[in-house]
């Protein structure tokens, strides 16, 4: 098998370019690839496109900071993709004062198309969001006399996803709700940069075990900040 | 007659509707509550949207594990015999009829089954998560909700008035004065909490609400601090 570079924090986040599209693993800030996100902090690259579940937890009164937040809260993006963004009261201050666009998601539709983006179909049709705001501009399609909504796939130019193991030729393990979008989100960016816990030698990692092919994954990080 | 806001006589009485085997999502704020007023001879599943099939109950101080969280973000455990999936595979689970009750807080539900819970334009945009998913596709939508907003107007109401999070799939209303259905664009009240009275529930709610002819009184002993007399 063909042996994956493992690079720097720094080099990682490097490779995000001014403009681009990124997705972000994690849920509520569990499988966030946080060693990556305090990298890109440092470094500062602007006019990103977020696309993420949800956007962590950031509490103006506690200070309470996580995950992609910290990206959030420095203003990185122009437009944020997501289902979510309750925890995080900057994310809201952003999009009611307007100085960020936020698309908000249901969380099936967004999985889906992600999956989709990396599955190479056109799009799916779902029942979520007939009849609400979702819907608007949408084109609604009959199947056995239901309605439902074309959605379209979502690709990224980068994805830094977080995992619990990888063998050297990228195969990943996750572990326990830490999985949530980052499998998905491997598939379908043009480069994938995967921050992992634990690197083990080929072969290490029993076949059957494998969540995500080693095929989907270009480069490794190893973890410094797991618990942010 | 007085009234006096009670969660927790919502969360017992929904508690009493599951059977063994059957697969249940809690959502954030209220439904949570149900949870502790489940029978210990009623073994449901939990599905929690992140990725549990078999979510248990919290763990204790010190012994959280920073893999395992609820779809509130609150630390989490998982059940002997239960597995942990993707956000593509959960979601297939809930729009594919895979989980028969889905327990949603609520900020307006009409007697069309319409159900608005995810914001208040301008003020509040939390966003939808998982909320559209799980009330287009679940068996069974059971909306959990204060009768009343702190102002005193009644959040069941004839037409919601913010955004929907879904279209006519609310099946029944579990408020602290009673159990209603939702059916032909009416609600029906089927349980009655003492000590109100159909008449009091018709007279201080803005929807239409029919009395089923079987519409049971029914006294449920919790406190609002969760206490039983």
């Amino acid at each position: 098998m063909i042996v994956k570079p493992i690079i720097s924090p720094k080099d990682a986040a490097g490779r995000i370019k001014e403009g681009e599209s990124l997705m972000v693993g994690g849920f509520m800030g569990c499988g966030s690839p946080n060693t990556i996100i305090f990298a890109l902090k440092e470094i500062g690259t602007k006019n990103l496109t977020l696309i993420t579940n949800d956007t962590a937890i950031h509490d103006l009164n506690t200070g309470t900071i996580t995950g992609v937040a910290h990206l959030i809260q420095i203003k990185l993006f122009k437009k944020i993709i997501a289902s979510h963004i309750g925890s995080n009261q900057e994310t809201q201050r952003q999009m009611l004062a307007g100085e960020t666009e936020v698309e908000l998601v249901p969380q099936g539709t967004l999985a889906e198309q992600v999956r989709a983006g990396g599955a190479g179909l056109g799009g799916f049709l779902t029942p979520t969001g007939v009849g609400t705001e979702v819907a608007n501009g949408k084109q609604i399609i009959l199947v056995a006399h239901r309605p439902f909504l074309l959605e379209l796939p979502l690709k990224a130019d980068v994805a830094i996803i977080k995992a619990k193991k990888a063998d050297k030729a990228g195969n990943l393990v996750f572990n326990g709700t830490a999985r949530n979008f980052n499998p998905l989100m491997a598939t379908a960016a043009a480069l994938v940069i995967a921050e992992v816990e634990e690197i083990v030698e080929i072969g290490e990692i029993d076949p059957n075990d494998v969540h995500t092919p080693s095929i989907f994954v270009d480069y490794l990080v190893k973890a410094e900040q797991p618990e942010l | 007659m007085e009234y006096i806001a009670n969660k927790e006589i919502i969360a017992k009485r929904i508690a009493g509707i599951f059977k063994t085997g059957e697969v249940v999502n809690l959502g954030i704020g209220l439904p949570t509550l149900v949870v502790k007023y489940i029978p210990r001879d009623v073994n449901i599943v939990l599905q929690s949207e992140n990725g549990i099939m078999g979510l248990g109950p919290a763990p204790a101080k010190g012994s959280e594990d920073r893999d395992i969280i609820d779809a509130g973000g609150a630390p989490g455990s998982i059940k002997n015999g239960g597995c942990f999936f993707d956000s593509a595979v959960s979601f297939g689970i809930i729009r594919g009829g895979h989980v028969d009750y889905t327990v949603l807080g609520v900020l307006e539900v009409d007697q069309e089954g319409n159900l608005a819970n995810f914001m208040v334009p301008g003020k509040m945009v939390p966003g939808m998560g998982g909320a559209m998913d799980l009330t287009t596709g679940t068996r069974v939508v059971i909306a959990a909700t204060l009768h009343f907003q702190k102002s005193g107007v009644s959040r069941m109401k004839r037409r919601c008035t913010l955004p929907l999070t879904a279209l006519r799939e609310v099946n029944k209303v579990v408020t602290d004065l009673g159990v209603f259905e939702v059916l032909g664009d009416r609600f029906h009240l089927a349980e009655c909490f003492s000590p109100y009275t159909p008449a009091w529930i018709q007279a201080h709610t803005d929807a239409d609400i029919i009395v089923k002819n079987d519409c049971r009184m029914v006294t449920i002993d919790v406190q609002p601090n969760g206490k039983t007399q």
